[in-house]
């Protein structure tokens, strides 16, 4: 008798339908899209730091890291930069509509290898939202953790992303949250100039310290210099890579970075094993 | 209460400096304090101090004619201020103004141009410093520039 059949392995290829159970506004041009499977709702797992395709249905695909669920909270959280074509189509949608979905896919932030250290997280622009959940994961162990430092700059101060959350993040766990920003008016009494100029303001011991840098190249470049100057070691030094990514799971070779694929040996790199080609303009 | 030449000897910008050095350039030290809001200097004024941040925020800011003040830069706690008092003719190229109250040593300029010209192992001391921190007020101001969170990105 023929019934329904279930295919018996998902291809990497076939996106989920996933469906919004929130849309929260972030700032003037970037929203988050709070997602759970339709089919299972909880059955979601995943690394700080990985990333998901996001399907908008008859418009295209993109490549979005996780920033949450916030501890406790449920489903997968995507913070999104209203840029283009695709992600444009994703801020239209609604509560309730469905998106597809592929993932989660790439490498994880070394949460567990870094017990013992101080941890210094520094992030430009919407590089903040794959670092979310690698600082829920420390919070979630303070005690295993040497001092938390968050680094985080943007071009204006309403580009800051996730601020209400820096009290709890500051008071409750006593990260040291130092925020700049490229230019400003009077109205902001916060610090102005790039991220990196924070990194000699911040308290951390160099050598006992793991980096973990997400944001645009040219501000990893200058990021890295600066912790190498306070005497970071490069194998404690953490770093996201973008390129072009299509397929994900190494099929397609869009995303290729010298002899690695940036979808499946990273988005996450430690800097050692990658400095040889960063920076390279070829490459 | 503290010394001005244990103050600047704690301050990075001197760390490590020859305690002889240190009494030279305390000799043309004073201590400050200015309120919230309050400018320490304006472009195109005559620039004869040079700060050494204690505690606070200073915002470096530009006025375009018929437009609000644009903030370019901040300095706080552990740095230094303004470097114009080394370079002829001696004019701030900012407005200068805290953000917070903000507690400083400043060192007359005419002072230490003196003490430079007549030792100029001070002279090379104090430029092996302050060159570092113009570098990279340099390579940040690059990366501004180059406005990489913008859309193109």
């Amino acid at each position: 008798m023929a019934g329904k059949m279930e295919p018996l392995m998902q291809s990497p290829m076939t996106p989920w339908p996933y469906r919004i159970q929130k849309v929260i506004r972030e700032s003037h041009d970037t929203f988050s899209l709070n997602v759970v499977p339709k089919n299972s709702p909880d059955s979601m797992t995943f690394n700080p730091g990985q990333f998901n395709m996001l399907y908008a249905f008859g418009v295209g695909e993109v490549p979005i890291s996780i920033s949450g669920p916030q501890p406790g909270g449920k489903g997968m959280i995507h913070t999104i930069r209203d840029v283009g074509i695709v992600t444009g189509a994703l801020h239209k949608l609604k509560k309730d509509q469905t998106i597809g979905l592929r993932g989660p896919f790439g490498s994880a932030w070394p949460i567990e290898e870094s017990k013992g250290y101080d941890i210094v997280i520094m992030a430009g622009g919407i590089g903040l939202a794959p670092l979310r959940p690698a600082l829920y994961a420390l919070l979630d162990q303070r005690d295993k953790f040497g001092e938390i430092v968050l680094l985080y700059g943007v071009r204006k101060p309403e580009d800051l992303l996730f601020t209400k959350e820096f009290e709890t993040w500051r008071g409750k766990y006593g990260v040291q949250v130092k925020m700049t920003v490229d230019t400003a008016d009077r109205e902001w009494r916060g610090n102005v100039g790039v991220v990196n100029t924070l990194v000699q303001r911040a308290n951390f011991d160099p050598m006992n310290t793991v980096a973990m840098i997400c944001g645009p190249e040219v501000m990893m470049r200058f990021a890295v210099s600066e912790l190498k100057r306070r005497e970071v070691p490069e194998d404690q030094i953490f770093i996201t890579m973008e390129r072009n990514m299509k397929c994900a799971v190494g099929f397609c070779g869009h995303c290729q970075f010298g002899p690695a694929f940036i979808c499946k040996d990273g988005p996450i790199f430690r800097y050692d094993k990658v400095k040889q080609f960063f920076g390279i303009r070829e490459i | 209460m503290k010394s001005l030449e244990s103050i600047l000897a704690n301050h990075p910008f001197f760390k490590g400096l020859e305690p002889e050095y240190l009494a030279l350039i305390t000799g043309c030290a004073s201590n400050v304090k200015f309120e919230a809001g309050q400018f320490i200097y304006r472009q195109d004024e005559e620039a004869n101090s040079f700060y050494i941040i204690r505690e606070g925020k200073v915002a470096l800011e530009v006025c375009p004619p018929g437009k609000k003040p644009i903030t370019v830069q901040t300095v706080s706690d552990g740095e230094i201020l303004g470097w114009a008092w080394l370079i002829p003719p001696y004019h701030w190229q900012f407005d200068a103004q805290a953000v917070e109250l903000t507690r400083a040593i400043v060192l007359d300029g005419r002072c230490l141009r003196t003490k430079c010209g007549e030792d100029h192992t001070l002279g090379y001391e104090l430029l092996s410093r302050l060159l570092p921190v113009v570098g990279q007020t340099m390579e940040a101001t690059r990366l501004q520039l180059l406005d990489i969170y913008g859309n193109n990105d």
